[in-house]
């Protein structure tokens, strides 16, 4: 990406490189869609186009997305957040009891301030304290998860809840975008190739939305513009990057981590009352399910950016979606691949570039083997595919990821 | 100088227990009820016979994730991925184990080494990753982890590895046969694992490869300063790898004295969340092997004590709270200690700085 971006912006100047980035992004999206298109009509296997699919992808893709910026403002400013996981649980928690007792509405609040408090405190002890990031993150996922527990045994059976699942709470409304949804139902009816998938695709995403769903995606583009426009961004980047230079112009970098890691506790426990208001309407123990830790996956899958995270939490959520519709579904998706690594294979040889070529086809070959010789993607296989993916981008990718340079690295004021 | 070293040693871990009694007492307090009569009441449970025996026997487990956790920070490691290579580990011993038959103590031998390969090639991926790859073993070790429990899910499927036995809602492996299972002995009236004994082999040979051998000694150098190591002809990449694999390896053993003394056979009822005990108690232990025994029977014991708050009003999981306060109180105090040491050092320097510089002016 960047070395086309430079090549674009040396040979044609700033507005191609404007142009060609969206552009080729919206066709090679296209492309992957085409050819979904085209299994789908093949295998006659419909659901990874269908509404249902691309709504339950959006509602599963949530809380990884909060997880993944909550992770990214974090490492943004210099310090892993292990502790996403168990600031997810304090959200779901916290959502569910307020929510309980107040309404949708104050359980969200809520869980925003506790996810701000208990960010706050892992920047207290990675910060100030100065202890190894890993293990304050651990710490905070064993206290919140216990913490929980003991918490639910306490309030939640006297209300007519378990001691592991509270009592039913109201969940936010839904709507359904008037005309357009309606409008794409009866394209997606018509059975046009292409046209009607991905006029199913976005009448999954135009009903039965909440707002909250919309307001948590807008978090995005503002993540987005507050770390790459705004004042504040610049500082965070550049205490993630070089603390001490920071330091050394004026910037208070710990005041800096102290805003970025509460505002990271606060974004993983809102992806937490997500799971416990919208995607459902109760706290569950173990709600939660390592969401976390894929939502850490999310940070190093898109690359450290905004746009990546929403592209990761996107794909893992589909592949979560699917995993509870249907596991058919992974068969024709694996075929998707198939095509697409062959498409890559034709493309490399034509450009002479040998070694990608030959792997891509070596993965082609691979996968059209499993299409025809496994019945069934086992189910636990599926469920770490984000796991899985994550270990697969570290290392065959792992050189042109852009960490920030010294997150994880402590650092103390004035030494070196 | 050697008699304050092992004051300050000792104060940081019994100063974060303390503090951490003190913070759950203050809970306690807050749900309305006398924290002494409930630590009273834990103790006395605790320490009855019966439940002595089944501390002694997770202590074992424990111990061992404390080691390997340990052998991890030695070279500053942060082996996360302890669970999914305790896992590798007991699953892979259980398979063979029930697959073979060979004379008795033979048959026990091949069981532990296989688990100890099987964790330390796991551990492997992670090693491998690091070094060539430049990956924090922390990721890596967390999606490995869950990647493994995936695996041993899958293949305990009933078609593959697993069976169900009759009245058992768990699918397990295959029992391993009797010439496989290491006998238990009495004490306290109960049955203790004489799987004890290997953890307390491992404690020793732990304790000797550190500081007696040449091994040992380039782990120490490379974990406290990698290029130091390095320029002075230490292969440290190498020794980071081998150091992995090494961990992961005894990490392999963690639950192969459930496997050989009780269960026989490996299910999904085998515990998860070894990892953060065994980095906790290496911490707590500061990665001695006798700091880190008393470590794990300390956290034994909560775990084992803390059914009987259910009578007295107070949901158990508080001792989970209590466990993670520890460890944060315990990095938090070496890290105030370190400070402290650091004050100390500076300022001893600077005193015989300042009366160089007199003498040089008296001159």
């Amino acid at each position: 990406m960047a070395t086309d971006a430079k090549k674009a912006a040396t040979s044609t100047g700033k507005v191609k490189t404007f142009f060609k980035s969206p552009a080729r992004i919206t066709l090679v999206v296209a492309g992957i869609f085409f050819i979904i298109s085209l299994v789908e009509s093949l295998t006659g296997a419909t659901d990874i186009s269908s509404p249902g699919t691309s709504g339950a992808t959006l509602r599963f893709a949530i809380p990884l997305l909060m997880a993944g910026l909550g992770g990214l403002w974090a490492e943004r400013a210099g310090v892993i957040n292990i502790g996403l996981e168990g600031m997810m649980i304090v959200g779901t928690w916290t959502a569910a009891w307020f929510g309980y007792l107040h309404g949708p509405l104050v359980g969200f609040m809520a869980a925003a301030i506790f996810g701000l408090a208990s960010g706050f405190f892992h920047a207290v002890l990675t910060v100030k304290i100065g202890i190894d990031q890993a293990v304050s993150g651990l710490a905070i996922n064993l206290i919140a998860a216990g913490g929980a527990r003991y918490l639910s045994g306490i309030f939640f059976p006297p209300v007519g809840g378990d001691r592991t699942v509270s009592p039913p709470v109201d969940s936010f409304p839904t709507f359904t975008i008037p005309v357009i949804a309606p409008f794409l139902e009866s394209i997606d009816a018509k059975n046009i190739f292409f046209i009607s998938n991905l006029a199913g695709v976005f009448h999954g995403l135009t009903k039965d939305v909440s707002l909250v769903t919309i307001a948590l995606l807008l978090l995005v583009p503002l993540t987005s513009w507050i770390l790459w426009r705004s004042k504040f961004g610049l500082r965070m980047r550049f205490s993630g990057e070089n603390p001490m230079a920071a330091e050394s112009l004026g910037i208070n970098v710990y005041r800096i981590r102290y805003i970025a890691i509460s505002v990271s506790g606060m974004l993983a426990s809102l992806g937490g009352a997500y799971l416990s208001l919208v995607a459902s309407s109760v706290y569950r123990e173990g709600q939660t399910a390592g969401r976390g830790f894929i939502g850490l996956a999310t940070v190093i899958f898109g690359n450290w950016r905004p746009g990546g995270v929403f592209a990761g939490s996107i794909l893992f959520g589909f592949t979560d979606a699917l995993r509870v519709r249907q596991s058919e579904s992974v068969m024709s998706l694996i075929m998707v691949a198939g095509i697409i690594a062959t498409v890559l294979a034709l493309y490399y040889s034509v450009s002479r570039r040998w070694k990608p070529g030959a792997i891509s086809a070596i993965l082609a070959l691979v996968a059209f083997w499993i299409h025809q010789r496994v019945d069934v993607i086992p189910q636990e296989f599926v469920t770490v595919f984000p796991n899985f993916a994550t270990l697969i981008v570290l290392t065959f990718l792992a050189q042109r990821l852009t960490p920030p340079a010294m997150a994880g690295m402590p650092y103390r004021r004035g030494s070196e | 100088m050697r008699k304050n070293r092992l004051f300050w040693g000792a104060i940081a871990p019994l100063a974060a227990i303390l503090s951490s009694l003190l913070l759950v007492s203050l809970i306690l307090i807050l749900r309305g009820v006398n924290p002494l009569e409930i630590f009273k009441v834990m103790i006395s449970y605790g320490f009855s016979p019966r439940n002595l025996v089944s501390e002694l026997n997770q202590t074992v487990a424990y111990y061992l994730a404390g080691v390997a956790a340990a052998i991890g920070f030695k070279m500053l490691l942060f082996n996360i991925g302890i669970d999914g290579q305790y896992r590798m580990g007991a699953f892979f011993g259980a398979v063979v184990g029930a697959a073979v038959n060979l004379p008795p103590v033979l048959h026990v031998l091949l069981i532990v080494v296989v688990a100890m390969i099987a964790g330390g090639l796991w551990a492997a991926i992670a090693g491998y990753l690091k070094v060539r790859r430049g990956v924090s073993e922390v990721i890596s070790n967390i999606m490995l982890n869950f990647i493994a429990a995936a695996i041993i899910a899958f293949l305990l499927g009933e078609e593959l590895l697993g069976i169900l036995p009759e009245g058992s809602q768990n699918v397990q492996t295959r029992p391993i046969p009797v010439s496989g299972q290491m006998p238990t002995f009495k004490m306290f009236n109960g049955e203790v694992y004489s799987f004890l004994f290997v953890a307390i082999f491992v404690g020793i040979a732990y304790w000797v490869m550190l500081n007696k051998t040449v091994f040992g000694f380039n782990l120490r150098a490379t974990g406290l300063s990698f290029r130091a190591a390095r320029s002075s002809g230490v292969n440290a990449p190498g020794m980071i790898f081998v150091t992995t694999v090494l961990s992961g390896a005894i990490a392999g053993l963690v639950g192969i004295g459930t496997l050989l003394s009780d269960t026989h056979s490996y299910s999904m009822a085998f515990p998860s969340g070894y990892a953060f005990t065994g980095l906790a108690l290496a911490l707590l232990g500061r990665n001695h092997p006798v700091g880190i025994f008393f470590a794990a029977f300390l956290w034994s014991f909560l775990e084992r004590a803390a059914p009987v708050l259910e009578y007295e009003g107070v949901p158990p999981e508080i001792v989970i709270v209590m466990q993670g306060t520890i460890v944060l109180a315990i990095v938090i105090a070496y890290e105030v200690v370190a400070r402290i040491n650091l004050r100390q050092q500076q300022r001893a320097v600077g005193k015989v700085n300042a009366e160089l510089v007199i003498d040089k002016e008296s001159k």
